[in-house]
């Protein structure tokens, strides 16, 4: 299997925070912290675009470069997760990440923002799959029980894919051959390494 | 004599700060795959808790079922 990855798809994106709600439900977040947002480009201009961002759980993830910690680990399917009771609220992730993807459940300087909270690919944390102790701290483990991320399947146009790399770039590739526009990813290259979706990434590209 | 016990004294305390224990990083805790499952009711039906070729088939299936509307609809 390949690594697993987000695409958002901004030509199908009709802004209804469907993904939002289906992530806040699915691991019971907190208020104030949103794991994954909307966020329109150009807004009020026509053409603008919606796109759902979240933690893209990175190739070269700059979050696990500058953990003074060492909170951060990678799964075998490229997931990328942190461990609570490691993460000591420096806040170093959320000013490296492109996306704005770590989220702090309260507001105030190092040591008063507490543990950092992100997207996990549905895949949960370090506990033990499906327990207790997972749910509270990470939220749901879909991954570990056949499914995939609540966002994705949520999604009421299929605009956000989730899943197999290989699998996500050919449904888009082929969505981009039957309308013939949209090929334009946004954060496909920061995240992992290719313009494109679906193209292997540039001679000497972090992939 | 008493003010050599007191300097000594004063000496120790405030050297205490030197012997520091080493730090050592302290990584994650280890994370079990995915594959092993969770043991639920909740858990998909199509493969077996274990299985790590199993379950990456039926994610790409249940991908394809679910976000492919090209190959459900066409």
């Amino acid at each position: 299997m390949a690594r697993m990855k987000f695409v958002c798809d901004s030509e199908r994106c009709i802004e209804c925070n469907g993904c939002v709600t289906a992530c806040k439900n699915e691991n019971e977040v907190p208020w104030g912290v949103n794991r994954r947002r909307v966020v329109t480009l150009n807004d009020g201009v026509p053409g603008e675009k919606s796109i759902s961002v979240a933690c893209m759980h990175c190739s070269d993830a700059p979050c696990m470069a500058v953990c003074p910690v060492n909170c951060f680990y990678r799964t075998d399917e490229g997931v990328v997760l942190h461990d609570k009771d490691v993460c000591i609220g420096c806040g170093y992730c959320s000013y490296a990440c492109p996306f704005g993807a770590p989220q702090f459940p309260a507001q105030g300087a190092f040591g008063v923002r507490g543990k950092m909270d992100k997207c996990t690919f549905c895949a949960g944390g370090p506990e033990e799959n499906g327990s207790q102790a997972e749910f509270e701290k990470y939220g749901r483990n879909r991954l570990a029980e056949g499914k995939l991320p609540a966002c994705a399947e949520m999604c009421s146009t299929k605009a956000l894919l989730a899943g197999d790399g290989d699998v996500v770039a050919d449904i888009f590739r082929n969505r981009v051959v039957q309308r013939g526009k949209g090929a334009e990813v946004w954060g496909w290259g920061t995240a992992y390494g290719s313009k494109k979706a679906g193209q292997a990434p540039e001679t000497g590209a972090k992939s | 004599m008493r003010q050599h016990i007191v300097l000594i004294a004063v000496a120790v305390v405030m050297l205490t700060a030197c012997g520091e224990k080493p730090q050592t990083m302290a990584s994650p805790k280890s994370d079990s795959p995915a594959y092993m499952g969770t043991g639920s009711a909740f858990t998909a039906p199509g493969w077996k808790a274990g299985d790590k070729t199993a379950w990456e088939q039926h994610l790409k299936a249940r991908q394809q079922n679910s976000q492919n509307d090209y190959s459900r609809m066409n």
